[in-house]
């Protein structure tokens, strides 16, 4: 291959030199740099803004948290219905014509969202609980018809909840146990008991996966409410910016670009397209030295002459 | 060592020359003809010049040394938070601070660093047989991205809950999410403190041994009385 043969090209060591200190260069480059970042850091130090936590949602906003909770107890919550790799959904799942990546990657981290974010926590909760327990013992009993009856009138009920002393007040109905179930997984969210019940599995002590927990906060409003105030939504540019004033991954400006435009902000999958697009981009630009078009730019439009700009003075000068 | 190896391999190779490679080469096994090939490609006076072309006096070629020494202080201030923990820095004023330049030596470091892409992109860096150097220094960029972003996840805040609930569906619909859970803290700390890091300083050191392994590209245009005019405005690799 062409590019693996010796310089071609003009010898940098037959052009005339000047004196070039490398470690000299480096060294003022660390304290000009070390002078810099020690400013930024003094004066306008770091963002950090306090993490939601489900124990602040059910506080802060009960009845998102028990229509949440009781939307994935009914198994229609966008986790419920994801698809891979977290289930066998098909809800969340994208495609592009024979292209369906997400689909030939199968179920990695399963969820199944009605055990693992309602009955097991309740099942947990319910010791030494015995109306809880029967809640839950008798939703598990009833048939599906009868568990969708139910949860259809506590969905339906729900726009006319109200708040009382942090419990969730709803209009007469037959719920059967669903609401004596979502009250009883609202008081352990409180408490912040679901926090920990939703990372703590069978056997495990330490634990540093939050797919569970993150799953379940981003099937909620309260997550996204206080994201919004912090402008990190998709249509705000999001995910390249920070929380308060900070500059953020502004690197990502491109991909985030692509979201606000034609057809990807209108696609239902957007994501497979941008995702694609950057992946087409970033192979051109590592390959840019052999296609031709993006190769000649450079000689097109001429800004080497100002990065070279004494060079090609003293070559005009010298032909002089 | 025998009494037959030959005087350049016990002792008498301090001034590395053509015959000394030459030598080892045909004498000392792979050690010897590594040692060769590297006295031979890249000996000292290549790896630490004191005299370069003179065409390098621009501004353009400060955004090299100073990404790396953006990646210096990027390094150090996080080995500092790696050796407290991922939540020091929540409830310490002093790790408050050290994290606050470890952020800020982030954003000049990708300031730098795309000012030097841009620089090389229009000086066409990639001319006369250095497309490998365009092309590693590309995939330190795209390793640099992921890293950043496997640092914003790990930051434990609101930020990182919000960033790791919505890039998983642009990871999921790739078929990504199933090996790189952005929601497993565990995972994403373990990359942005240990491999990625260690990937873009290898990536570094090979950028750099590249460049001063060719030299620094000529101006466009520039020609070498030797050997004519035909190179005049090329930007082919």
């Amino acid at each position: 291959m062409s590019w693996l043969r010796p310089t071609r090209g003009p010898d940098p060591t037959r052009f005339r030199t000047i004196r070039y200190d490398l470690l000299k260069e480096l060294t003022v480059a660390l304290g000009v740099i070390g002078v810099v970042v020690l400013i930024l850091s003094a004066f306008l130090s770091s963002p950090d803004v306090k993490p939601d936590t489900i124990q602040r949602w059910s506080q802060d906003d009960p009845v998102d948290f028990v229509t949440t909770a009781s939307n994935e107890l009914a198994g229609t919550s966008v986790s419920a219905q994801y698809g891979p790799p977290y289930n066998t959904g098909s809800g969340s799942v994208q495609s592009l014509g024979p292209l369906h990546p997400q689909e030939w990657a199968g179920v990695h981290q399963h969820v199944d969202s009605i055990n693992q974010f309602v009955l097991d926590p309740l099942n947990k909760a319910a010791a030494g609980n015995p109306t809880l327990a029967s809640a839950v013992a008798t939703f598990v009993a009833a048939k599906s018809d009868q568990q969708t009856a139910w949860l259809d009138a506590y969905s339906k009920a729900l726009p006319n909840a109200t708040v009382k002393d942090g419990d969730v007040a709803l209009p007469a109905g037959d719920f059967g146990p669903v609401a004596p179930m979502m009250k009883g997984l609202l008081a352990v969210a409180r408490t912040g008991g679901l926090d920990g019940l939703l990372l703590s599995g069978a056997g495990t002590f330490y634990q540093t996966d939050y797919t569970s927990p993150l799953l379940f906060m981003g099937d909620g409003g309260h997550l996204s409410g206080l994201a919004k105030a912090q402008m990190l939504f998709g249509n705000q540019w999001g995910v390249m910016n920070e929380t308060g004033r900070y500059p953020g991954q502004a690197w990502l400006w491109l991909y985030t670009l692509w979201y606000q435009i034609p057809p990807y902000n209108t696609a239902s999958n957007a994501d497979l397209l941008v995702v694609l697009t950057m992946g087409v981009l970033s192979l051109a630009l590592l390959l840019v030295p052999f296609i031709p078009g993006l190769r000649d730019i450079p000689r097109w439009i001429p800004i080497h002459r100002l990065i070279w700009r004494r060079f090609y003075a003293e070559q005009r000068a010298r032909r002089r | 060592m025998t009494a037959s190896d030959p005087p350049e391999l016990s002792g008498g190779d301090s001034a590395p020359s053509a015959g000394a490679a030459v030598t080892k080469r045909r004498n000392g096994g792979l050690t010897g003809a590594a040692a060769g090939w590297l006295e031979r490609r890249l000996p000292i006076s290549k790896l630490l010049p004191t005299r370069q072309p003179y065409y390098i006096g621009s501004w353009v070629y400060v955004f090299g040394v100073v990404t790396i020494a953006a990646l210096a202080w990027v390094v150090a201030s996080g080995v500092v938070l790696t050796f407290v923990g991922p939540q020091w820095w929540h409830v310490s004023s002093v790790g408050r601070f050290i994290n606050s330049l470890h952020f800020w030596s982030v954003q000049l470091f990708f300031i730098f660093m795309v000012l030097h892409l841009w620089g090389q992109y229009w000086g066409a860096g990639w001319r006369d047989g250095r497309a490998p150097t365009w092309m590693v220094g590309v995939v330190i960029f795209l390793i640099s991205v992921v890293t950043a972003f496997t640092g914003y996840i790990s930051q434990q805040n609101l930020d990182a809950q919000w960033i790791a609930v919505n890039a998983k569906d642009a990871i999921n619909s790739v078929g990504v999410g199933a090996f790189f859970n952005p929601l497993n803290f565990g995972q994403m700390y373990g990359l942005h403190v240990m491999l990625l890091p260690i990937a873009i300083t290898l990536l570094v050191v090979l950028h750099v041994v590249q460049v001063r392994l060719r030299g620094v590209v000529a101006p466009l245009g520039a020609t070498d009385p030797d050997l004519g005019d035909g190179l005049r405005g090329a930007t082919r690799s």
